[in-house]
Order: structure tokens, then sequence, then C-alpha cells
């Protein structure tokens, strides 16, 4: 009986422990601003906002893999959070669907900032986020390999860059160059050196099959036909750095988080034989696309003011500076850059170059989708479903249906 | 024989079964006409923004599906799942509920918490670690195959292999569920049946085959139609394994309703392929129990 008695009461003073943690739990969620942020930056902005005296503001991590995803159902389900960091090349879709507030005049001022990007966040005359952190891709390679064959950097044009992997390959190294085969971003990247434009007639139809698109993909198709990059897609490769170490592969195109990745994960005997260079090129460095992340608030959010404040102090040199402490992400302010000597590191004044010569990618809602079409066409065209020109055509036939709606809207007079 | 309810009767039996309809109503028949009237629209991510956008446009997603290479692959890729998926759930689970069944193994509490421990593992962290054993170069699968003096084989990165791995995935993550219905059926075989078999000089097989097999014939027909549209289902395991590739060669049914619906947003469409998958299950499910009746109904 006692024992019953006194289970009965534990029990209960349980519940009520219990009860009482949620509802201090529910008292915190509810009036402090939400923020979802993707990948490396979702780590270390905790300890970020706790030093600049955020610590209240919540911070939700999603993967780069889910993160458009997760948004474009946030924003259905009216679940979105009060601000998010989002990647550049969304920033389109979200202003389509209304999901997002203007910038406030304050945040917007330019001079310090790099054109491109602040470009790529105007829709409409308006900016639409507030850049936190630039990047753009440029290759990781191994010296030691390169120096092997006879190199001291990679060479920058297409021709002397294949052949230079060719050697190293027959030196023994298994791969040239590592492209995984579900990352559009190398085919886009080719694409950009090459000129090519992806899109025509204001965004509204493929332009695939022009000649610089050709080029590319060609190039793109002759790395693997002559086994100079391996045929396998990213989930596939349980750990790129210790394949890198291992030197299955001499150079991989990455964006600025590798540096991180690569000093952390990479053997210490290893930090000596690696670094960067810029992409290569037709007839010389290539180009690349201006990525990065910007931070947006959302409009249907109901701390908005509040939310803005937050990005006002996490976009501020000192915060900008301290994130590229803590991930090697590059400021997207250039007083932040000659503050942390950037230029002068050897690992990470290829990037600010590489970035001189972003081209811009078209602006257009479906372009996520785009581009996933591109990547899956060239992908069964490497495994031999396509000849060059079958691909550039199939792309173009898949790229006219997805923008089919958006044809049909500019001609009915609304612009998206 | 309604003609014998009286009306007392028949309102008790509205009242027990209401509930149950009501909510097959408003969860099952209702999203499906939902669905339905969905498919014959364009809504997509521009409706989502203003529903001015949105556009009646009959069959056209039909049409579209029909016409897009990528809907017969994934159709092509379901049925594989289907062909290779069910004849081995079923023979495995069958062989796995005999062996616990038999009264000569020892061990066999033992046996069916190993047989049915993967059904209840969580299907993620499982699929993580079948992607290491089927790792081509460090897998234990290929060290085998290797032991074996055959080639390895790029079990997630060849089209050709992707499906028969995960199939693999698949028949190892389920046989345990349908081992439990075989093994509720062996247990209500009459042991006399058995034995009398026996002392007739029936052999293990012979007994089998015609005492145990007919006994349990019914169960096997469940776990047949129940394993067909759970494989017609099969979304998770390539999802978490292969992201439909390599090329788009796992790509199922239902993969294709989630790209287009989910991560797209093009939930016209994606509607116009769950009334597609919703047809093909009807049809797989209906199929063999109609089969079964017509079969009935002529042999006497």
């Amino acid at each position: 009986m006692r024992g019953g008695l006194s289970r009965r009461k534990v029990l209960a003073a349980g519940l009520a422990g219990s009860a009482a943690l949620a509802l201090g739990g529910c008292a915190r969620t509810h009036d402090a601003p939400t923020l979802w942020a993707i990948g490396n930056e979702a780590i270390v902005l905790p300890a970020l906002l706790e030093r600049l005296g955020l610590g209240r503001v919540e911070v939700q991590a999603l993967p780069w893999s889910g993160a458009h995803q997760k948004l474009l159902t946030g924003y259905v389900g009216k679940a979105l959070p009060d601000l998010a960091q989002v990647g550049n090349s969304w920033i389109a879709e979200l202003t389509t669907l209304g999901a997002l507030d203007p910038v406030p005049a304050d945040l917007a001022s330019g001079p310090d900032q790099f054109d491109a990007v602040l470009a790529s966040n105007r829709i409409g005359g308006r900016l639409m986020a507030a850049p936190w952190y630039v990047d753009t891709r440029v290759q990781f390679y191994r010296t030691d390999l390169f120096a092997r064959a006879g190199y001291d950097t990679p060479p920058l044009d297409w021709q002397g860059w294949k052949a230079a992997l060719a050697r190293i390959c027959r030196q023994g190294t298994d791969y040239g160059v590592l492209l995984p085969l579900d990352e559009f971003e190398h085919l886009q990247t080719f694409a950009l050196s090459s000129g090519a434009r992806f899109l025509r007639e204001n965004g509204t139809r493929g332009a695939f099959s022009a000649p610089a698109f050709v080029e590319a993909l060609g190039f793109y198709k002759s790395l693997f036909d002559e086994r100079l990059a391996p045929i396998v897609t990213g989930a596939q490769i349980a750990n790129r750095w210790a394949e890198f170490a291992r030197g299955w592969f001499a150079t991989y195109p990455s964006g600025p988080w590798m540096i991180g990745e690569m000093r952390d994960r990479l053997p210490a005997a290893m930090q000596d034989a690696w670094a960067t260079a810029l992409n290569p090129g037709p007839d010389g460095a290539g180009a690349a696309a201006p990525g990065g992340s910007s931070f947006v608030v959302f409009a249907e959010g109901r701390r908005k003011r509040e939310a803005w404040d937050v990005v006002r102090r996490l976009i501020a040199p000192e915060a900008q500076l301290a994130l590229h402490r803590a991930t090697g992400d590059l400021p997207a302010l250039r007083p932040v850059w000659d503050a942390a000597d950037l230029a002068q590191d050897p690992i990470v004044a290829p990037f600010a170059r590489q970035l001189e010569l972003a081209r811009p990618l078209p602006k257009v809602p479906e372009w996520e989708r785009v581009v996933s079409e591109m990547q899956i066409v060239a992908d069964l065209m490497v495994r031999g479903e396509f000849t060059v020109r079958a691909a550039a055509a199939e792309m173009d036939r898949r790229v006219d249906e997805i923008l089919a709606k958006r044809r049909w809207m500019l001609e009915r007079g609304d612009t998206a | 024989m309604s003609g014998a309810l009286t009306r007392a009767e028949r309102r008790a039996g509205w009242l027990f079964s209401g509930p149950a309809l009501l909510a097959i109503a408003l969860f099952f028949v209702l999203p499906t006409l939902a669905s339905l009237a969905l498919s014959l629209t364009d809504f997509d991510i521009y409706a989502l923004a203003d529903i001015g956008n949105l556009r009646f446009v009959g069959l056209a997603n039909y049409a579209a599906l029909v016409a897009d290479p990528l809907f017969w692959t994934a159709l092509r890729n379901t049925l594989w799942f289907v062909v290779l998926g069910v004849p081995l759930v079923v023979a495995v689970s069958l062989f796995a509920a005999i062996l616990v069944n038999e009264r000569a193994v020892a061990w066999r509490p033992v046996w069916r918490v190993a047989f049915f421990a993967p059904y209840v593992a969580t299907l993620v962290a499982a699929a993580v670690v079948w992607k290491y054993l089927l790792h081509t170069r460090y897998g234990l699968v290929n060290y085998a195959l290797g032991g074996l003096g055959l080639p390895p084989v790029d079990w997630l990165g060849d089209p050709r292999w992707a499906i028969p791995a995960i199939t693999l995935f698949v028949v190892w993550k389920s046989f345990g569920y349908a081992m439990l219905i075989f093994l509720a059926a062996l247990q209500t075989v009459p042991r006399e049946l058995d034995d009398a078999a026996r002392i007739d000089g029936a052999g293990w097989w012979s007994r089998l085959r015609h005492v145990t097999l007919p006994a349990i014939a019914p169960a096997a027909w469940l776990v047949a139609i129940l394993t067909v549209i759970a494989m017609f289902q099969l979304f998770a395991e390539p999802y978490v394994m292969t992201e439909g590739g390599p090329a788009q060669s796992t790509v199922t049914v239902l993969y294709l309703m989630f790209e287009e619906g989910f991560q797209w947003w093009n939930l016209g469409l994606g509607a116009a392929v769950a009334v597609v998958l919703f047809g093909c299950i009807l049809a797989a499910a209906l199929l063999p129990a109609l089969t079964l009746r017509l079969f009935r109904v002529r042999r006497p």
C-alpha cells in the first residue's frame, strides 16, 4: 500500500515537473525569434549569436541537400521561421512567392559589398536579401601530385589542364578530378567559363544547344570518357577528404567551406600538400557563379523588426570576421577582407580573384529545377545514353517544359 | 439475408460501423477525391503565391505523364521491385517461419527475435549500415564476393545493380513481419495431420507440400498481396540509399510523386501520379483476389 502511494506521488510529481518544463519551453520558444541556418553555418551560429548577445535566438539546422525543399514546404505549411539563411540563387523564387520582406533601407547600403552579389539579390529593383557571406568555387588540388607531374600549379586552359590530369593519372593516381555526377555546379562552372547563357528569350526557353554550352558539355563528357574523372555520385563517396588524402583524385572544385573542412579533416602530414587555384577555362582562367548565402526575413513573421535587428548585428563587420575565423566563409563586406588580410592568404586569395571573374546566373524562379534537370541529362550522357548534341537538345526540351508556366504568366503580363 | 434484419438490428449495425465509415470517408475518400480534382489542374508554385494563377487543364497532366520517359522509367523500376521483391519476401519469410516453428530447432526465441529485429530497426540507420556493406571498395559484400573469386560489384553506383541491391535491403528489412503472419498460420496447422502423414511414411518435403502449404495458403495470399502493395509504395529505401540515382535508375512511382509534388511543388502533376499509382495498386490487389474467386467458382 505504502509503495503504491509513493509511486503515485512520484508519478504525479514527475508529471507536474514535465508539464512545467514543457510550459517553460513553450514560453521560451514563443517570444524568441527563430532562425533557420544551413550546413556549417548552422553549427557555428549558436556560439556566434551568444557572443553577439543574441543567445536567445533559436537556431534550427538544415542540411544543404534538403534546405531548398524545406523552405518551400515551410512556406506552404505556414511554418516558416522569422528569418533564415538562404542560398542566393533561391531569392528570385522566394520573392515570386511573396514570402520575403524587402531589406530595410538602412541595411541596403551598397558601396562595401560585391556588386555581383548585390545584383543577384536585387529582384525587380528591390533588395530582397542581405548578403551574409559570399562564395564561389575554385579547385582544391594536391600540390604534391601536380609537382610530381611537373606542374607548380594547375594549368588554367582546358587543354593544358586536361593534359596535366592525364599525366597525373599515368603516374598512378586513380583519377585526375572528382566531379560527382549528382552535383550540377561543376558543369555549371564549365558552362559559365565558355560563356554559356543557359536561357534565352527573357528566361523563358532553354539555350543549351547554343555553341558555348555545347562546347562546355563536350569538355565535361570528355573528362569521364578519358577516365580522368570517376563515374560516381556524391552519395557513393563515403568520405571525400579521406579519398583526397589517399590520392584517389588530384583536384576537386569546391567552395570556401572546404577550407575549414580540409584543415579539420586532413591528417597533419597532408596540410602542406594542398592548395587552391582558379577554375580552368577554354583559354585561360575560367568563370564561376557568384554564390553565397544571404539573410531573409519572412513577410508573414510576427517579429520582423526584431528579425532585421538580428540580421543587422550578424552582418556587421566584426560578426563577419568571426564567421570567417570559424568556418572559412568569405565576408560579404570588402573592408572585412582588408581587415583580415584575406587577400594575402595564399589559400583564400584565389577566391577573391575568382569572385572578380564571376558571371551571374539567370534569375528565374524555376532555376533550381532547371539546373537539376540539366544535371540529370548530363549524368545520363556520361553513362552513354546521349551524345553531346542529343543531350543538349534533351536539356532544351525538358527546360522548355519546366518554363511553360512562366511563358504563360509573362504573356498574361505578370512579370515574375 | 438482409430481409431477416429488424429495424433495431439495422440501426445497431449502422451505429457500430458508423465511426469507422466516417473516418474512412473523412481521411480516405475525401482526400482521394481531392487529389483527383487536383490532378486536373496545374496547381504549382505560382498558384501557391496567387490562386489566380491556377488553371483547369483537364487531362493535360496525364498526357504529360504518358509523354514523360521518366514516368515509364519509374513504372518499370517499380515493377522490377515488385517482380524481384514479392517472391523473395514470400520465400524468405516462409522459410524463416518454418525454421522458427520447427520443434527440433534449438534457441527458437532467439531466432525469432533475430529475424524480426530488422523490421523494427530504424530505416535510416539500417540504410546507412547497408550503404557501408554495399560499398564498392570497402564493403563487406564485395569482400565476400572477392573471397569467392568474383569481381567486385558497384552495387549502388551501377544502374543495373542498384535495384537488386535495394531489393536485398528491402527483403531483409521486411521479411520479419511476413514471417509473423506465416508463423501464426503455421501454428494453426493441426499436429495430428502432420503426425498422420508421418505415420503414413511421408517425408519432410511431401508433408510440407501436401499438409502444411495447403493449410497456410490463405496466409500466403495475404502476405503476397500485402507485399505487392508495399513494393508499389516503395519510397524511403531508394530515397535514403541512392536518392533515386544512379541516373534515375531507382526512381519509383511514389518517388516521382514526391519529387513532383513536394520537391518542385507541381502539385497538379504530383496528384496525377498519385491517381495512377492508386489505380495500379488497386488492380494489383484486386486481380489475385478476383482470379482466385473465378478459380473457385469454376472448380466444383
